[in-house]
């Protein structure tokens, strides 16, 4: 076991995808040279040379569009996006190309893209810095769409989804990248749990909390605020956004009978609502109070001196429990 | 071109034209073609131009100087641009429009942004610092090229209207790899929208060197797309100014677009979360910090017996004036009330956000309440 943080995991999965397939090729802006912005690919160029690990023009479009030729050619491109809202120039590459080659081609063309993005706020930066993107992949059949929230889950995802025959969005929680842990570097691939399956990141029995990303954390917070309380919750950890693994979440709600979803992004056709509504279809006759939602608002991405009342924290998560479990709440004495 | 013609850091060096009017050492050199632009900037005009330059520099390093205090979030310095920026802007027309990227702080000043709109959104106050409408000058753009096609349409809405307003986009080197900004030029060309494409080269996209994006002077590149294109030593304030008064001049006439590169360097770091000492040499720094823009114009100026030295002594008064504001004005941008993250979503009212603040405002009082019974200031 090495302690690593979040960032730096990242770094040192990519480098043993690069080490182990000569297939795999890294492109982004700055990602070279200068080891990109959050220098997540540092010291890869140097490493492995200017033909595996690209500089590219700055073009999202170019970017996602020569990957995509890329991988006809049989490479395994892992396109770096350098912060959540500058993928959309690459949006027509990513969701009408990307998305759909294989199932055009009739399954003979692979697309292995990954397509790393950086997401999420709370670091106080400008406009476009901190968006979460991730319910217009989830919405694009064809795409698959994963969170790592941990060092050790990071390490491990980034090489499953590398490895991976689908395209994978993987999604990075930036305010999270120093966050340390321990990882097992010698652990086979092949063991590791795969980057489709939820995990329990807090054992627990009043009520489910699903959550995902950089909120995972948060989420935790929460669930040892609220034992205090005598609250007993279970944190699952989504991982995977698309598809879900609703095995996991449906045993969970079964024996807690609750279910609240937390996410940055905002509640309008989210993720947290896709949750919702599935797990009423699929436990409806277990739930012993509607699904709660805990979201951004449905507003664009505010300056960084209000992105504290636009993100879920510990406090507006404990409130949605609250919610979940009938207690005093912020919306006690409003009809629905 | 062989890789040959370009130095060590992708920089391209074989200029074809290459418009100078003031060399770095402050000589004045003739352009049969460009001088008659710029044969009324006798030397007060060109003290004026300087003074544009010190003051900017000067808003600048007390920007940064904010952003190390804690006081921005975030600076994306100009220094070095001074003369592409200043030269362009004053080119301008009051009812010409400008759309720019987040590093036009010079311009901003030459279009009247007070301090306090200009470090708004740097503070992370506001979205947005000013009102277009009362500087025709847009919201600063951070997407990389974006603002090629609003300028674009802008143009196209002007030009249909009958008006002879111009419109001017700014964008950096990088962004000519953008879709948006190629797209632009084809739009353009096209509809002969009168718009001129202003890219400072300074040498680099973050991290990488301007020959990663081309492999010819960008300004070439206009001609494929059906118009001129003008290379001009971005530090010398005299050719640019006289570059984007040919631009706007056909613009007016109905010629439509033209594309300037104005070569220049960023002197500073990209933004003040940059460390630039990770791609770049001390010895560029060196060699770009010789071709400085205030300098010549002073030499310049010195050499036709101005008095110089009164000029830098008033000018330098001034811009220690105008830093002490942009410093005040930091005391006078308010931190916004929560609830506002809900307004401007919509122009017209939408029930759902309605409902969701009305939830907000619910929880937010529910801390108040806590407080009040408690005594304390959290909610549990
Ligand atoms: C669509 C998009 N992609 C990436 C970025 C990140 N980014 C911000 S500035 C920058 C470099 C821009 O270089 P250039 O266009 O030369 O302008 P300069 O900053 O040098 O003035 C990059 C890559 C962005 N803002 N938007």
């Amino acid at each position: 076991m090495t302690t690593l943080t979040l960032g730096k995991a990242i770094n040192q999965g990519l480098r043993r995808s690069l080490a182990s397939d000569d297939k795999v090729v890294l492109m982004g802006e700055d990602i070279g040279t200068l080891g990109g912005v959050f220098r997540i690919t540092d010291g890869l160029k140097a490493e492995f040379g200017a033909h595996r690990v690209v500089d590219t023009p700055l073009s999202e479009a170019g970017i996602m569009g020569t990957a995509v030729g890329l991988a006809y050619r049989g490479f395994r491109p892992v396109v770096e996006i350098q912060f959540d809202g500058f993928v959309y120039p690459g949006f027509d590459q990513l969701v009408a190309q990307v998305a759909k080659l294989h199932y055009r081609s009739r399954g003979t063309v692979r697309m292995p893209l990954t397509i790393r993005i950086p997401f999420g706020g709370g670091i106080g930066a400008a406009e476009h810095h901190s968006e979460s993107p991730e319910a217009y992949f989830a919405h694009t059949a064809g795409l698959r769409v994963v969170a790592c929230s941990n060092p050790a889950d990071a390490y491990v995802m980034i090489q499953q989804a590398i490895a991976s025959d689908d395209p994978v969005i993987f999604l990075e929680p930036k305010r999270r990248y120093h966050v340390k842990g321990e990882v097992d570097e010698t652990a086979s691939l092949a063991d590791a749990k795969p980057m489709g399956v939820a995990s329990v990141a807090a054992a627990g029995s009043d009520v489910t909390l699903v959550t995902y990303g950089a909120l995972v954390q948060t989420a935790r917070d929460a669930a040892i605020a609220a034992a205090e309380d005598g609250i007993s919750i279970e944190v699952i950890d989504l991982r995977s956004l698309a598809p879900v693994d609703y095995a996991t979440v449906e045993a969970s709600v079964r024996r807690t009978g609750r279910l609240v979803v937390a996410h940055e992004a905002g509640q309008q056709g989210g993720v947290g609502a896709e949750l919702a509504a599935s797990i009423t279809e699929r436990c409806f006759e277990f739930l012993e109070a509607a699904p709660v939602r805990v979201t951004g608002h449905d507003i664009p991405y505010p300056p960084a001196k209000l992105e504290k009342h636009h993100l879920p924290d510990l406090d507006r998560i404990l409130d949605g429990v609250d919610r979940a479990l009938g207690r005093p709440n912020s919306l006690s004495g409003v009809e629905a | 071109m062989t890789p040959s013609d370009r130095d060590a850091t992708g920089l391209l060096t074989r200029p074809d034209h290459f418009v100078q009017l003031v060399t770095p050492a402050g000589e004045r050199r003739t352009d049969a073609e460009f001088d008659p632009w710029v044969a009324d900037v006798d030397t007060a005009a060109l003290g004026r131009l300087y003074r544009d330059m010190a003051i900017v520099r000067r808003i600048d390093t007390e920007a940064t100087a904010l952003q190390r205090q804690g006081e921005l979030g975030l600076w994306p310095p100009l220094m070095g641009q001074e003369a592409a920026q200043i030269g362009s802007a004053r080119g301008l027309r009051d009812d010409d429009f400008v759309f720019s990227s987040y590093r036009e702080h010079a311009v901003a000043w030459c279009r009247g942004v007070s301090a306090a709109d200009l470090l708004r959104v740097w503070r992370g106050s506001a979205a947005s610092g000013w009102n277009p409408y009362d500087h025709n000058m847009a919201v600063p753009q951070i997407i990389i090229g974006a603002q090629a096609l609003h300028a674009t349409g802008y143009a196209m809405g002007a030009a249909w209207e009958g008006t002879d307003t111009a419109t001017i986009a700014y964008f950096g080197d990088g962004a000519t790899s953008e879709g948006d900004v190629n797209e632009a030029f084809i739009f353009a060309a096209s509809f002969d929208a009168p718009v001129v494409f202003f890219c400072q080269n300074n040498q680099w996209a973050i991290s990488e060197p301007v020959g990663l994006q081309s492999k010819q002077p960008l300004a070439r590149r206009a001609d494929g797309f059906g118009m001129p294109g003008i290379r001009v030593d971005g530090n010398d304030v005299l050719a640019v100014l006289a570059a984007t008064r040919i631009a706007l001049d056909r613009a007016r006439r109905g010629e439509g677009p033209t594309l300037i590169e104005a070569v220049t360097y960023r002197l500073g770091p990209h933004t003040t979360a940059d460390d630039p000492k990770r791609y770049r040499t001390e010895e560029e720094l060196a060699e770009w910090g010789a071709r400085d823009p205030l300098a010549r114009v002073l030499t310049l100026l010195a050499s036709t017996g101005f008095d110089t030295e009164a000029l830098e002594r008033e000018v330098a008064e001034e811009a220690g004036r105008v830093a002490a504001e942009l410093r005040a004005a930091i005391t006078t941008i308010p931190d916004p009330d929560a609830m506002t993250v809900f307004d401007h979503v919509y122009a017209e009212p939408n029930t759902h956000l309605a409902r969701q603040r009305d939830h907000y405002a619910r929880y937010l009082a529910m801390f108040d309440e806590g407080a009040a019974a408690s005594g304390e200031g959290a909610a549990r």
